[in-house]
Order: structure tokens, then C-alpha cells, then sequence
């Protein structure tokens, strides 16, 4: 841990084999101790090469070298040393985090950057990506575009059908959108992660799915399973700290079965037809209901216009039987008789007339009845 | 002096050698038992640097992660008598790795006994519950009560179980059809029940149109006759006022005015000349004759 800052200014202390000078002592006596752990940790083959290899190389410098051999033999151990100790420096990505482990024990972690930590085998780093988020999919194999399944996608029945609250099964495809929440417990609490998420997802959709009734399920409460399965989902995840986040739930499909998918299309059909009815209807009321008002006003409108019209007519009529009267008065006898003359004239001048005495005595007047009749007609 | 430095690297060489063989690291991921001629010495859980016995003693190192136990699904019995497919999965982990090493020894072959208890477990679980049990919020009880079932023996294996998760209740291939068949019905059902109720909303629209249409008209008829009514009194009583005047005259008056317009062309008339009319007819002073 100490190192860590070291390992930022790692330039000037990396290049310089007498930087390490005051190391060096620290470092000889290292050396070998870690040339030879380091080798033997799990790799027993490497080690006889590497022994043999020093070992040649002392035979090389012993000969040769006489009283500087000695200084040789330590500036080989002190740049093996520095060599070893520069490739303890590691780079995390961005978006990744960096797991430091110190003889397999997890340490710490650290952010992305360049950091330093003892090399293999004393140190062990791991830098899962935290940031990305994976995804897994429930019920469908192959592309999606855009949260739509394209044709190339495949459903896999056993995944995608699901029992309902109330016994009907529902064909349900969904994605799981998942990320590294905490990089050590992800790393080592879990193995295979992606079967772990996968398994508990399809667990999950099903126990809340299993809560939901297919009317519902189809309908109106897709969101309400996305966020409950999610929690469902999240919950059992958290039970054993297994370092992952459920970013998402995402529905892509609710759907009858194929095979009674005709059944529910016929449902539809005949909520269409049932609004066509209705509408219909609606359509003969606003036809007929207007009309009847229309005929209602002509009537009251033909009532009244009867109504102003006897007034009128009666006043009038009133009028001019004043006015004879008035002019009658004047003269009553004459007036009658001449007014009862001309009426008769009138009114006998236009008929067929037939006179019949009736002192006349046996006679038996004949009265042609029909030929008159007949007579008129051709008049006409 | 090249003695010396000989015989340095040649204890060198065995320092290191002896080292490798008694160092090992279990890793934070692992557990593992230090093993002497097969024999288990020592349990390790903590990671971290570890000594042995170079030569003498081996490790054997198991999984310290939760592992995931998927065993193929069954047919299941529940208590009503349904048969369902169930598939199971459950999360474990080795925490005595001594009695997992005695017991069972290796991975696979505990994923193989274990998965069958896992099924028995559940079958015995099962057949105490309804299907609709495992339709609700019941179904996690179920679950839990299944995972301490099955904790009891899995410490003889030296493991737990973390958690027990029912992924999959299906309904046997030959229900599902029965199934199908059954929301078929009832889609068929609705359907005929939305477009009964159409027709039911459609009729009653209409009759409610009629209704209204004859309402109004009466209505209307109503009002137009008392308006009519209105209009004839008010006549009869102008007509009556003026007339009133001189009854007399008013029926001599009425009674030519009738005969002008109800005797038109078209008629024959029978007449006696003894009327008033003639009174002149065969007598100049008009006269009526004795």
C-alpha cells in the first residue's frame, strides 16, 4: 500500500537501477527468495529452467570475473530485482475496477488510473469492468434492435411460457440489464455470475408473473412486472452479495400462446365490433333525435300560424258582418228581401232545377235521376 | 572465493527449492486441505500465504464461492392431485470443506447425489401445496421452507444452502392443451359477451332515440293543439260578439252565406213553388193563396 504513491512517480524510480540503490540490500536479499517463489508458486518445470539459467550465468561471470565478478554478479541480481519490481505496475481501463490481492488475499480495490502493487507471486491484480452493462435474455435467442425483436431472433418456448396467477400461460420474452456493483464481492462470492443472474431473472419473472393475472399481464401491468420482478430479482442477488445491480427489466413481449393466439385476436374482433354497434347507434340517434326536434317545430310553428290565422279570419269575418248589419239596420226590409234575392238567384241560377207543383195532382212527376247525373257529366 | 560463491549458489538454489515446496497461497475465491499421504491435517478458509511440509503434504483446494446447482426439472405431484414439471435451482456453498472432502470428495459427484435430493426435497414439499400455493405470494414460503428441509442433510456434506429458487412450474404438455383449449373458451366467451353488449347498448340507443323522437313529436302535437284550441276560441268568441249584435240578422244573414256556398253547379234541386222564392211565381201580389 505504501507503494502506491511510489507507483505514480513510477518513470524516474523504473529507469534507474541506482535509484534503487538504497533497495538494493532490501532487494538482494528478495531476490532469489522471490525469483524462486515466483516460479515455484504452481510451476514447478519454469523453476529448474530459471535455476539452471542463473546457474549458468554464475559460471559465466565466475571464471571471467575474478574480484569484479562479485560487483557482476550483484548488478545482475539488482536489475533482475528492478525488473521484477516495474512489472508490478498495472492500468485500469476506464470504467473498470482495479481488485488487489496479496497471496490470494483480497486487499483492496482501486480506481482507474496506473497503479503499483507487488508483482506475481506475492501480489495478484483483476480488473472486472464495472461499467458495462450485460445483458441477458429470457425466452428469445438472437438480435434485438432498439427493444424490438427482429425476425432474426428465435423464441425458446420453455424459457418464454410462463403459468399465470389465475392458470393461463403467457409467452413473455425479456431482457435482464445487469452491471458489477462491488468488484470484490462479485469476483468472489459468486462463481458463473451469468448463469446466477440468468436462472434467478427467469425465477424471479415467473414468480411475479405467476402473481399477475393474463389480462393483466397483456395489458396494463407490464411496467408493474418490470419493476417488481426487478426487485424480486435484486433481492435475491443481495441475499448472498453477489456484487451485481440490476440496472433494468425490460419486457419485450407479453403475448398469448400460438396456439390460442386466434382466440384472443377474435376477443379483439369483437371489442371492434362492439364499438362499431355502439357507434351505429349513436349514429341513428343523431339522425333521428334532430329530426323529431325539426318535425316538432314545424307542428308548433303550423299550430300557431292556424292559431294567428282563424283570429284573423274570424276578426275579419266579424268586421264584415258588422258593417252589413250596421248598413241593414238602415233599411231591414230591403235590405233583406234584396239580399235574400240575390242569393237565390245566385245560388239557384248555377244548379239543375226541377219544379214541382204540388197541387198539381195526379201527376206523378218522373224525376230522371240518373240521365240527369249523366247529362252533368258530359256538361263536364 | 569462487568456492564460496559455489557452494552460495548451490544453498541458494535449495533455499529456494524447499521454499516452493512449503509456500502456497489459498486464494480469497478458495479453501483448501493440506493433505499428508491422503491423509486431511489441515483446513485452511482464510486466504493468504500458507506454509507445509515440502514433499510430504499436497492441497486439495475447493470452490469458497456460491455455486449453482441446476438439476434437470421433474414431473411433480402436488396435493390437488395437478401434475406439474418443475425445475429447481439452488445456490450452495462448501463451508466445511474437511466433511465435503470425506463425504463426497469431489464437486461433480456431490452436484449428482445432492441434485436428486434437491428433487426429493421438492417433490416432498410440493405434494403438501396447491397449484394456486404456488400461483402467490405463498410461493416464497414454499421455497424457504424447502431450503431448510434440504439444509438438514446438506450438512452432512459439509455445505449449505443458500437459497432454493423454483425457476420453472410448468404444466405437463397434455394439460397445456387442455389448458389452451379452456382459454380458447373463454376468449370465446368474451368475445360473444362484447358484441352481445353491443347489440344491448346498440338497442338501447336506438329505443332511446325512438322514445325521444315520439316524445318530442307528442309534445309538439300537444302544444299545437292547444295553440289550435286557443286560436278557435279566441274566434268563437269575435264571431259570437259580433253576432251577438242581432242574433236575428245574424242567422238570416248566416243562413245565405251557408246556402251560396254549399249549393254549387253540380246540383239538382227539387223545388216546390209554393216557397218564398216563387211567392211571385203565379200571383202578382205575392200573396200566399188562400
Amino acid at each position: 500500500m505504501a507503494w502506491n504513491p511510489q507507483g505514480g512517480g513510477g518513470g524516474p524510480w523504473g529507469s534507474g537501477g541506482g535509484g534503487g540503490g538504497p533497495w538494493g540490500g532490501g532487494g538482494g536479499g528478495k531476490g532469489p527468495w522471490g525469483g524462486g517463489s515466483g516460479g515455484g508458486g504452481q510451476q514447478p518445470p519454469d523453476i529448474e529452467e530459471m535455476l539452471k539459467r542463473s546457474q549458468d550465468k554464475l559460471r559465466r561471470f565466475l571464471p571471467g570475473g575474478g574480484f569484479g565478478s562479485g560487483k557482476g554478479l550483484f548488478l545482475v541480481v539488482l536489475v533482475a530485482v528492478a525488473v521484477w519490481l516495474a512489472s508490478g505496475f498495472y492500468r485500469i481501463e476506464a470504467g473498470h475496477q482495479g481488485v488487489v490481492m496479496l497471496f490470494g488475499k483480497f486487499v483492496q480495490t482501486t480506481n482507474p488510473g496506473l497503479n503499483w502493487y507487488f508483482p506475481a507471486p506475492i501480489g495478484e491484480t483483476m480488473s472486472p469492468n464495472v461499467e458495462r452493462i450485460n445483458r441477458i435474455d429470457v425466452g428469445f435467442r438472437g438480435a434485438v434492435d432498439q427493444g424490438r425483436i427482429t425476425s432474426a431472433a428465435r423464441d425458446v418456448l420453455e424459457e418464454s411460457l410462463i403459468l399465470t396467477g389465475d392458470q393461463n400461460i403467457a409467452d413473455a420474452d425479456f431482457t435482464v440489464f445487469w452491471k458489477v456493483k462491488d468488484a470484490g464481492h462479485f469476483l468472489f462470492n459468486i462463481r458463473d455470475p451469468e448463469t446466477t443472474v440468468k436462472l434467478a431473472a427467469e425465477s424471479a419473472m415467473r414468480e411475479v408473473i405467476g402473481q399477475t393475472t393474463l389480462e393483466d399481464a397483456l395489458t396494463g401491468g407490464r411496467e408493474n412486472i418490470e419493476d417488481r420482478a426487478r426487485e424480486v430479482l435484486q433481492t435475491s442477488l443481495d441475499r448472498y452479495e453477489s456484487g451485481v445491480t440490476i440496472t433494468d427489466v425490460k419486457l419485450l413481449k407479453v403475448e398469448p400462446p400460438q396456439p390460442v393466439i386466434d382466440a384472443f385476436n377474435e376477443v379483439q374482433r369483437a371489442r371492434q365490433d362492439q364499438t362499431r354497434l355502439e357507434n351505429e347507434a349513436e349514429a341513428y340517434r343523431n339522425r333521428v333525435v334532430p329530426t323529431a326536434r325539426g318535425e316538432a317545430a314545424r307542428m308548433i310553428q303550423e299550430a300557431e300560424a292556424y292559431k294567428e290565422k282563424v283570429i284573423k279570419d274570424a276578426e275579419g269575418e266579424a268586421d264584415r258582418f258588422i258593417s252589413v248589419y250596421d248598413s241593414w239596420a238602415a233599411s231591414k226590409d230591403v235590405t233583406s228581401e234584396r239580399l235574400y234575392l240575390e242569393t237565390m238567384q245566385e245560388v239557384l241560377g248555377g244548379v239543375n232545377k226541377v219544379i214541382i207543383d204540388k197541387s198539381g195532382g195526379g201527376v206523378v212527376p218522373y224525376l230522371p235521376l240518373p240521365e240527369l247525373e249523366k247529362r252533368q257529366r258530359e256538361a263536364k | 572465493m569462487n568456492k564460496t560463491i559455489a557452494i552460495l549458489g548451490v544453498l541458494i538454489v535449495v533455499f529456494g527449492v524447499l521454499l516452493s515446496g512449503s509456500l502456497f497461497t489459498v486464494h480469497q475465491a478458495a479453501q483448501g486441505i493440506v493433505m499428508q499421504f491422503g491423509d486431511p491435517k489441515r483446513v485452511i478458509q482464510d486466504p493468504g500465504l500458507n506454509f507445509k511440509i515440502p514433499f510430504i503434504q499436497n492441497v486439495v483446494y475447493y470452490d469458497k464461492r456460491i455455486l449453482n446447482l441446476d438439476p434437470p426439472s421433474e414431473e411433480m405431484q402436488l396435493a390437488d392431485k395437478k401434475r406439474i414439471v418443475v425445475d429447481t435451482f439452488a445456490r450452495w456453498r462448501i463451508t466445511d470443506p474437511l466433511q465435503f472432502f470425506q463425504s463426497i470428495r469431489t464437486v461433480n459427484a456431490f452436484r449428482d447425489t445432492f441434485g436428486r435430493n434437491l428433487n426429493a426435497g421438492v417433490r416432498n414439499e410440493l405434494g403438501l401445496h396447491l397449484l394456486v400455493d404456488l400461483l402467490s405470494p405463498k410461493r416464497e414460503t414454499i421455497m424457504e421452507r424447502i431450503q431448510s428441509r434440504l439444509n438438514v442433510t446438506a450438512k452432512n456434506f459439509g455445505i449449505e444452502v443458500v437459497d432454493i429458487r423454483i425457476v420453472r412450474t410448468e404444466l405437463p404438455k397434455e394439460i397445456s392443451q387442455n389448458v389452451y383449449q379452456r382459454m380458447q373458451s373463454e376468449r370465446a366467451r368474451i368475445a360473444n359477451e362484447l358484441r352481445a353488449q353491443g347489440e344491448e347498448k346498440k338497442q338501447e340507443i336506438v329505443a332511446n332515440a325512438d322514445r325521444q323522437r315520439t316524445v318530442i313529436v307528442a309534445e309538439a302535437r300537444k302544444s299545437s293543439e292547444i295553440l289550435r284550441g286557443e286560436g278557435d276560441a279566441r274566434r268563437n268568441t269575435i264571431l259570437a260578439e259580433a253576432y251577438n249584435k242581432d242574433p236575428e240578422f245574424f242567422r238570416f244573414y248566416r243562413s245565405l252565406q251557408a246556402y251560396r256556398n254549399s249549393m254549387k253547379d253540380d246540383t239538382t234541386m227539387v223545388l216546390s213553388p209554393d216557397s218564398d222564392f216563387f211567392r211571385y211565381f203565379g200571383n202578382i201580389t205575392g200573396k200566399a193563396p188562400k
